[in-house]
């Protein structure tokens, strides 16, 4: 069978449905319509126009020869997912789900964020479609992205600082599964991204394939052939099976998925689950994930609130268990010294997240040679990003900084 | 090693004394283990007729506020999974009431399934509660629970379709969790009527018995549940008066709770 046409709800070991038995019916429903939805040309139909008149899709690729000099002389050609609406891949997922959520006549939606952006996307399309809407964002998260908590609020979301646990990514999906668990009859739930219980995995990816369906033809009309590898950065995974699942069935097409090496994956500090993690059961579904001996969740690191998760989507796991994707950890100084890289030679800012995949496609480079291809999927877009950026790289005048 | 001390025969023998049962919640190692074990063992001479006891875990999806909080801070006090087995040991060399633990299920993967329904039986308890494991996913559980005779519940919801009541109901074994309202754990001022009515479709899929949970905090809503189900389950209200009270604070609430078991 080609790898293509996995569904779930399990990838190989991966996968499944670890929920409460109050989710059950939402999980079923929720795949139900998904299903029919899949066979609807005018759900298809729909979704093609709102990208294409709201999003900007297909989105365009760049070549970035000046970037690429620092990577032994590969060709890098960028996915620009930046460029969407909104500022991320994210939106893609959001709009497939928000029109679920119109057929299933619910008019209220839930979803976690982590960078924001996915809770940005979720809040535009509440907007847009006229549903009420909470986001669950981990309390450090408010923090460190506290324009995106204004983004969401300005477009009328509520939004809930998450004060459990390691107040990241993995407490705002506890706490919106709660929200779900009690809410259920009236809310939908739009997961961010490839993890948790079927049939998210599945549908998240299915609606973010059209960036590694776009890139790959792209790539084709510039090139002329496949690229050798292309690689993205990996928390929960989604914008990574975005841009990997058209090619995974080319077999001579590598590729790499970069997790977030925090500082350092020998140290504590890190969100590297398939580099240093071990399979478990976490947010519904069995995949790798970091944990104790006690199967205790270990709180995550990362510079980058998106990828500061400590698990990550079941699909990936099965990829990394056949061999046929490769996870390497990419550390926070390498991603901040590419993200200023690439902003200094293209003129392109980056999320810190994607630069975690531009990063390690620097290093990816020097081991492929000059005659490689490399396709990254710039996920997102760094304006979320500039004060971090600004305090690591000492930009803000002294009395602005203090 | 084999289960001796299940919840079947007691909720049986509570309802035939036209009652019906008394399940207490309580997490293991909060506020210490000791007072833990202390405070589970009062329930039980305060009335409480089967005990179950929860394992602290860093992503409970299906607990409420008190709940978060007690288990956070026996993790942060250095809660292993090792102490739950040497809780439910101290607990039944004390006390005859079967002892349930109640565990996410991530814990029970890592430690080993087999391994870890061997050593539950080895302590002296009688089961498991699984609040994010469905019939669908437990296929290893139940193998182990058949070979050792350990009970196995598993939770069913006012949302839950015809198919699956059925379904849980087969793969349950002492009783069949039913969810009161559509909602985490937590104490609330009414016991939702849809409890009702999932026991009544329970007792028509041939449950057994049902333990109704998620929302009861009183005596009179323990006499309430007793009226169409087998057993009601009280957790946060106890965890709460262990929090504000200590052991005595949960030994008083559980004798109160235990006159909801009694004819007035």
């Amino acid at each position: 069978m080609a790898l293509r046409a996995q569904t779930g709800p399990y990838f190989g070991d991966f996968g499944g449905r670890f929920v409460p038995e109050s989710l059950v019916a939402a999980l079923d429903e929720l795949g139900e319509a998904y299903d029919l939805a899949k066979l609807d040309p005018a759900f298809g139909a729909e979704l093609a126009e709102l990208g294409r008149s709201y999003t900007g899709r297909p989105s365009i690729i760049t070549e970035v020869p000046r970037f690429a000099k620092h990577a032994g002389g590969a060709r890098i050609i960028l996915k620009r997912e930046d460029l969407n609406h909104t500022g991320s891949h994210k939106i893609n997922n959001v709009l497939g789900q928000a029109l679920l959520t119109k057929r299933i006549g619910k008019q209220r939606v839930i979803a976690e964020t982590g960078a924001g952006q996915h809770g940005v996307a979720t809040a535009t399309a509440a907007a847009l479609f006229g549903l009420d809407c909470t986001i669950y964002m981990g309390e450090v998260d408010t923090e460190r992205q506290a324009l995106n908590v204004a983004r969401m609020r300005l477009l009328g979301a509520e939004v809930i600082a998450v004060k459990a646990g390691s107040r990241t990514l993995k407490d705002a999906i506890n706490e919106a599964m709660r929200d779900w668990v009690t809410n259920v009859a009236t809310t939908n739930y739009i997961f961010g991204t490839v993890a948790g219980p079927h049939p998210f995995p599945e549908m998240v990816r299915d609606f973010q394939k059209i960036i590694g369906e776009e890139a790959r033809q792209q790539v084709l009309d510039l090139t002329g052939a496949l690229p050798t590898a292309v690689t993205a950065c990996v928390g929960g995974g989604s914008n990574a099976i975005g841009i990997f699942h058209a090619f995974l069935d080319d077999e001579g097409v590598g590729l790499y998925g970069f997790e977030a090496g925090g500082e350092g994956v020998d140290t504590p500090r890190h969100a590297a689950t398939i580099t240093k993690g071990r399979p478990g059961v976490l947010h519904g579904a069995r995949s790798y994930m970091l944990q104790d001996d006690d199967g205790q969740t270990i709180e995550s690191h990362s510079i980058s609130a998106g990828l500061d998760y400590p698990g990550v989507g079941p699909e990936h796991s099965w990829l990394s268990a056949i061999g046929r994707a490769q996870y390497r950890p990419v550390t926070d100084d390498a991603a901040m010294q590419a993200l200023r890289l690439l902003t200094r030679t293209e003129g392109i800012i980056p999320a810190i997240e994607s630069s975690h995949a531009l990063a390690g496609t620097l290093e990816l480079g020097r081991e492929l040679g000059p005659d490689a291809t490399i396709l990254v999927n710039l996920s997102g877009r760094g304006d979320k990003d500039m004060d971090t950026a600004a305090r690591y790289f000492e930009l803000y005048d002294e009395e602005a900084g203090a | 090693m084999t289960a001796r001390n299940t919840v079947g025969p007691v909720i049986a023998r509570r309802n035939a004394e036209a009652s019906g049962a008394l399940i207490g919640y309580l997490p293991v190692g909060f506020p210490t283990l000791d007072e833990s074990v202390e405070a589970a063992v009062a329930l039980v001479e305060n009335g409480v007729d089967a005990l179950e006891l929860g394992l602290p875990y860093s992503d409970p999806v299906m607990d409420g506020p008190v709940i978060q909080a007690a288990t956070q801070q026996a993790l942060a006090n250095g809660f292993r999974l090792a102490d739950g087995f040497e809780a439910v040991r101290r607990i039944t060399e004390r006390v005859d009431a079967p002892v349930l633990i109640m565990t996410y299920w991530n814990p029970v993967v890592q430690y080993g399934v087999e391994r870890f329904a061997d050593d539950l039986a080895a302590a002296g308890g009688a089961g498991l509660i699984t609040p994010d494991l469905i019939p669908d996913e437990g296929a290893d559980w139940i193998a182990a629970s058949e070979r050792t005779g350990l009970d196995r519940v598993f939770l069913a919801a006012p949302t839950s379709t015809d198919k699956r009541i059925a379904r849980v109901v087969e793969a349950s074994r002492g009783f069949v969790y039913a969810v009161s309202t559509m909602g985490i754990t937590g104490a609330r001022a009414d016991v939702d009527r849809a409890a009702r009515t999932v026991v009544d479709r329970l007792t028509s899929a041939g449950a057994p018995a049902s333990c109704v949970g998620v929302g009861i905090s009183t005596a009179a809503q323990v006499r309430e549940v007793l009226e169409y189900a087998e057993g009601a389950i009280v957790g946060s209200a106890l965890v709460k008066a262990l929090a504000d009270g200590g052991v005595r604070g949960a030994a008083e609430l559980a004798a109160e709770l235990a006159r909801g078991t009694r004819a007035e």
